[in-house]
């Protein structure tokens, strides 16, 4: 037992890595979707070991292979990848368990357990992602959940989906050489790749041009992956025409990790004062954040597809988050960290429930819509809750993240930003309010009898929504995680 | 003069933009995925060129030897080929099934078949 | 504080028997007298000076979500829980007797609604207060749009636009200053914000509080109110003349008591406009109501004027116009909602919506058109209805603070609410019916329907007499 706990920052990758191809040597399936599962939970209380320990005794390093840090790749698990790795392998365990339905019905027969096989590797990749401590290691990390990634999308039946895979393919990989750009330039002044190593030393360098264009280059290539604006135009596609429970992981995890990243760069690696005070960054990220809030939002009202019109609030929901990190302040981080975990919750309800819609009506048209607050009870209750949560509603988790971005906000004083967030949200009544009035107010066509969604997709569904309750009523746990991990991020000690 | 010096990351900035110019501009799928080639390849060369030591020899072990260049950046740029050649595999079975789909590999083309699908 | 759990188990056990309607309405009914003997047991303790309090638990650190029993939060819930009793017997008529869709749904989302205005009634602390006024806003969205076609959906859009984006622009911002000034959110005898909110921004955050509350329906944010008639009458009644609207005013008026606290405001020349805006509501919504045919929307604009009423009684904030501002709550549910009882027993049994098809209707429904009589007398303030006392204890207060401006105002309005009341019982009682056949067929509306509103009506009159308890409570507002 005490072997095994010492080893758990690994096993958070391999677990995932080592189901994947015998998901191949299975050959079947529902072996296939059954065995991923398995590995999925597993992975998440593995996750909920790692933030225990983390939260009671502090950060864990892990020397891989039992090389020594600044020479062998440390993995390293604080409060913030923890939390991290909680949120990526929850969702996945979630989403995945109601994934079988939806994926037999999307997927052609003999691709679904390759499927499974592409998302284990892909969750192996984002948490991998968070565990390491070793900057090449994401590189390599990212690329592994980026290519599986590809292939999920594509592996939904629509040629559509097949140019919306190529265009991710290009930016992504546009976006992953960036990082690798930015990587070696760090390594060239600092002649390491450790993260708490690049830190410790970059101060002493931080006057050098190299550094300033690591720094742009990392920026960048991040903000591709994670859809910043305006580095967002593959999101729209690749989540609308991706299998339906694709995208509800894609959703709850791609972007998040991706955030992370951000996260991790910018305070660990090169240090608020650096990023914040040498090079300025909130100028470049605020505007982006607030353009990105407000376009996408606007965007998202006048979509006739629901899939992508979510597709579009979550570019918008990434600019609150990107918000919050530009305030660099407690606060301002708590809440980005808050809604990384509130909005994966948020969206992957939604998604899923896209999920049940497209199980049974074969299309998420908004049109198609019509009468199915009738036709599908329970699926169409959830949408009504999660759409809530999306706006911001009190008792929703959705409402837990604004309050504390606004407070955010009037701590900096800035108040005409605080208006702005608040008058964002009302785009999000609208576009959420098309859907439900649709649903509820309009007649159903023809023939139209109730089709609600097997259970298979419902109980999932609803164990996403009641999250999103439960912590929108009792936030005193994410809020005490999210605010411890601002802390260390910044450095400061409560 | 020391900007001549620097000749290998000219090199590298040269082949990166046009890998780059050719991603963007170029509407055949086959030729942007050549363009990303090109562009990772700029990337692997910095990393080559930047561990070279000048005077240096190969990390080999030798009694005569003193200076060596730096192993490492030549073994992750390993890594990073092994990943550029997975991205060019799935890009190009991609490639593949959007030809089979749409009987077209040129952007403009592909494009004006999704719009009429939308429309009709 | 079983009081806040019975109408939300009434809305869980109500979908499952509504298969059988008998027992559907039982059980509403049931609720209804459970929660208003509820509330009128906790009614001496807080009569006593007692205020029980009930964290359930924490939202944020520092920040619970919790209840408090004071004196106006006592009138609201009395009023709401006995008026639920009354619109539920009217309801079970007029449901009936228009055979309206999807009863089910009604009865539960009236129940919803109930839980909401007692949550409000009670809360703590303006967190807890805002979760249930959105809880309200969202349950009431369904019974607005009842009648799902073009019309209903365009007024439960203007419904759920108006009032959900006043509270998330302008009271959530407005709860959120005064949390990162204060650190706290507590309702507190006195006020919490003096010392931390300075000069002008005293006004500013007035009128976020104030335009925020959305369902106080201060002018220019009263569109919803009109706009919500659209749904069956006994919505109407209970939500727009009683549990929601009164949501709005009481919102503002303990944010002005508990909140800012009556010193502060008094000594803030910047926080004087609410006065005027109340007033120029009062009259402009009374002259709006003067050239409405539609019934139903006569009544509404009424509702906008004297909802501004209890604004600018809070305004004057003289101790006097304080109570006179908690009375004019009870009074004014009492008298509007035998109003709306009225309205929609007209349409129930003559199928007529507008004041110009009224012509001796009186004569056809003499038991509807007296108790609307009555409601009108309470609305224009005569006695011997309740309407006349909280509108003197309002000219009281605004004569013993000096404000002579309030008193102009509120006999102008007094005018102005003849002339638009005056007309309907004229040509109710007066004017010969009109000579066409093919309406003469009915008579009185379904017996449930009469019964609620003579026994609103009655209790317009009671309470003129009966005064005491509802004075001992809103005295207690301002005495403590």
């Amino acid at each position: 037992m005490m072997l095994l706990t010492a080893h758990l920052p690994i096993l958070q990758v391999i677990l995932p890595l080592i189901a994947a191809p015998l998901c191949v040597l299975l050959r079947g399936p529902r072996l296939a979707w059954g065995l991923s599962v398995l590995a999925s939970w597993g992975c998440f209380a593995i996750a909920i070991a790692l933030l225990r320990q983390v939260l009671a005794e502090g950060s864990v390093s892990y020397a891989l292979g039992g090389w020594a840090a600044p020479w062998g790749i440390e993995y390293r698990v604080d409060v913030v990848n923890a939390f991290v790795l909680l949120i990526v392998s929850g969702i996945s365990s979630v989403v995945l368990s109601g994934a079988r339905a939806g994926i037999e019905a999307e997927v052609a027969k003999d691709r679904i357990e390759l499927l499974y096989t592409c998302w284990l590797l892909c969750l192996a990749g984002f948490l991998g992602i968070a565990v390491t401590g070793d900057t090449f290691n994401v590189f390599v990390f990212l690329e592994i959940s980026a290519i599986s990634s590809y292939a999920l999308i594509a592996l939904s039946g629509r040629r559509r989906a097949l140019i919306a895979s190529f265009r991710y393919l290009i930016m992504g990989t546009v976006g992953a050489t960036f990082i690798v750009i930015g990587v070696g330039l760090l390594y060239m002044v600092t002649g390491t790749l450790n993260m708490a190593d690049i830190g410790a030393r970059l101060p002493a360098v931080a006057e050098s041009r190299t550094v300033a264009a690591a720094f742009a280059f990392l920026t960048v290539g991040i903000g591709l992956k994670m859809a910043l604006f305006p580095l967002h135009l593959w999101l729209p596609n690749a989540y609308t025409y991706a299998p339906a429970p694709v995208t509800a992981f894609f959703a709850g995890t791609a972007t998040k990790v991706a955030v992370y990243l951000l996260l991790r760069f910018t305070f660990t690696i090169f240090g608020a004062d650096y990023a914040f005070a040498t090079v300025a960054m909130e100028w470049i990220l605020l505007p982006l954040a607030v353009l990105g809030i407000f376009s996408a939002s606007l965007v998202a009202i006048f979509q006739l597809d629901v899939k992508r019109l979510l597709a579009w609030s979550s570019i918008a929901q990434i600019g609150y988050m990107v918000l919050g990190i530009s305030l660099v302040s407690v606060t301002g981080l708590t809440a980005s960290t808050l809604h990384l975990f509130n909005h994966a919750l948020i969206k992957s309800a939604l998604f899923m429930t896209m999920a049940c819609v497209f199980y049974r009506i074969g299309s998420t048209q908004l049109a198609d819509f019509a009468g199915l607050g009738r036709r599908m009870p329970w699926t169409m209750a959830a949408f009504v809750v999660g759409g809530l949560s999306l706006i911001g509603i009190p008792l929703t988790v959705g409402f837990v993240s604004k309050w504390y971005l606004i407070l955010a906000l009037l701590e900096r004083g800035w108040w005409p930003l605080s208006v702005f967030v608040v008058l964002s949200s009302l785009l999000a009544v609208m576009y959420v309010w098309r859907v439900v009035e649709m649903a509820y107010l309009q007649p159903a066509t023809s023939n139209a009898k109730p089709c609600e969604a097997p259970a298979s997709i419902l109980i999932p569904t609803w164990a996403l929504v009641l999250a999103n309750l439960y912590f929108g009523i009792d936030s005193s746990l994410t809020v005490g995680i999210a605010q411890r991990a601002a802390e260390s991020l910044l450095g400061v000690s409560s | 003069m020391e900007a001549l010096g620097l000749y290998n990351y000219w090199l590298v900035i040269a082949l990166m933009m046009t890998g780059f110019y050719i991603v963007i501009t170029s509407p055949n799928l086959v030729k942007k995925i050549i363009g990303l080639n090109i562009f990772q390849a700029s990337v692997f060369i910095l990393y080559i060129s930047m561990g070279k030591v000048a005077g240096g020899s190969a990390p080999i072990l030798a009694d005569q030897v003193t200076l060596y260049s730096n192993p490492l950046p030549h073994v992750l740029i390993l890594t990073a080929i092994v990943v550029g050649v997975a991205t060019t595999a799935m890009g190009l079975s991609l490639v593949v099934r959007i030809y089979a789909a749409y009987g077209s590999m040129e952007e403009d083309d592909i494009e004006v078949m999704d719009r009429s699908e939308t429309d009709g | 504080m079983a009081a806040l759990l019975i109408p939300l188990a009434g809305a869980v056990l109500l979908p499952l028997v509504g298969r059988w309607p008998n027992v559907r309405e039982a059980l509403t009914l049931l609720c209804a007298s459970l929660l208003f003997f509820c509330v009128a047991t906790l009614t001496p303790a807080v009569l006593a000076g007692a205020r029980p309090e009930w964290v359930l638990w924490e939202f944020f650190p520092g920040l619970q979500l919790a209840f408090r029993l004071e004196p106006l939060g006592m009138i609201f819930a009395l009023v709401a829980s006995f008026l639920w009793i009354i619109t539920s017997i009217y309801a079970i008529g007029y449901m009936r007797g228009n055979q309206e869709l999807k009863q089910t749904r009604f009865y539960v989302c009236f129940a919803l609604a109930l839980a909401a205005t007692i949550g409000i009634a009670f809360a703590g602390n303006l967190l807890t207060l805002f979760i249930f006024y959105e809880a309200l806003t969202l349950s009431t969205y369904p019974l607005v749009a009842h009648k799902e076609n073009a019309e209903a959906r365009a007024g439960g859009h203007t419904y759920l636009g108006v009032l959900l984006s006043t509270s998330i622009a302008f009271l959530l911002l407005a709860i959120l200053w005064t949390w990162s000034a204060t650190r706290t959110l507590d309702f507190r005898v006195g006020g919490i914000l003096a010392g931390s909110v300075h000069g002008p921004m005293i006004g500013l955050l007035l009128a976020l509080y104030v335009f925020g509350v959305g369902k106080a329906a201060l002018m220019p944010f009263h569109r919803w109110l009109p706009a919500a008639m659209v749904a069956p009458t006994p919505v109407s009644a209970l939500l727009h003349a009683v549990a929601v609207v009164k949501a709005g005013v009481f919102t503002v008026v303990k944010v002005v008591v508990y909140i800012f606290g009556v010193d502060l405001l008094k000594g803030e020349p910047s926080a004087d406009w609410l006065l005027y805006v109340a007033a120029a509501t009062i009259l402009i919504a009374s002259m709006v109501a003067l050239r409405q045919d539609n019934l139903k929307r006569r009544l509404a604009y009424s509702t906008v004027s004297q909802l501004a009423y209890i604004t600018l009684a809070t305004a004057i904030l003289a101790p006097l116009s304080l109570v006179g501002a908690a009375l004019h709550i009870a009074a004014h549910a009492f008298g509007k909602i035998t109003l709306f009882f009225a309205a929609g027993s007209i349409y129930t049994a003559a199928h007529k919506t507008k004041v110009s098809e009224l012509d001796g209707i009186g004569q056809r429904m003499p038991w509807t058109m007296g108790a609307f009589a009555i409601g009108s007398l309470s609305m224009i303030g005569v006695p011997p209805t309740v309407g006349f006392v909280s509108k003197w204890y309002i000219l009281q207060g605004a004569l013993s603070a000096g404000q002579l401006f309030a008193v102009l105002v509120i006999f102008a309005s007094t005018l102005l609410s003849a002339a638009y009341y005056l007309p309907v019982i004229y040509v109710a009682f007066f004017r010969k019916p009109a000579t066409r056949g093919d309406q003469s067929g009915h008579g009185e509306a379904p017996w449930p329907m009469v019964l609620a509103l003579v026994l609103t009506a009655a209790g317009t009159m009671l309470l003129f007499s009966l005064l005491g308890l509802p004075l001992d409570l809103a005295k207690g507002l301002v005495g403590a």
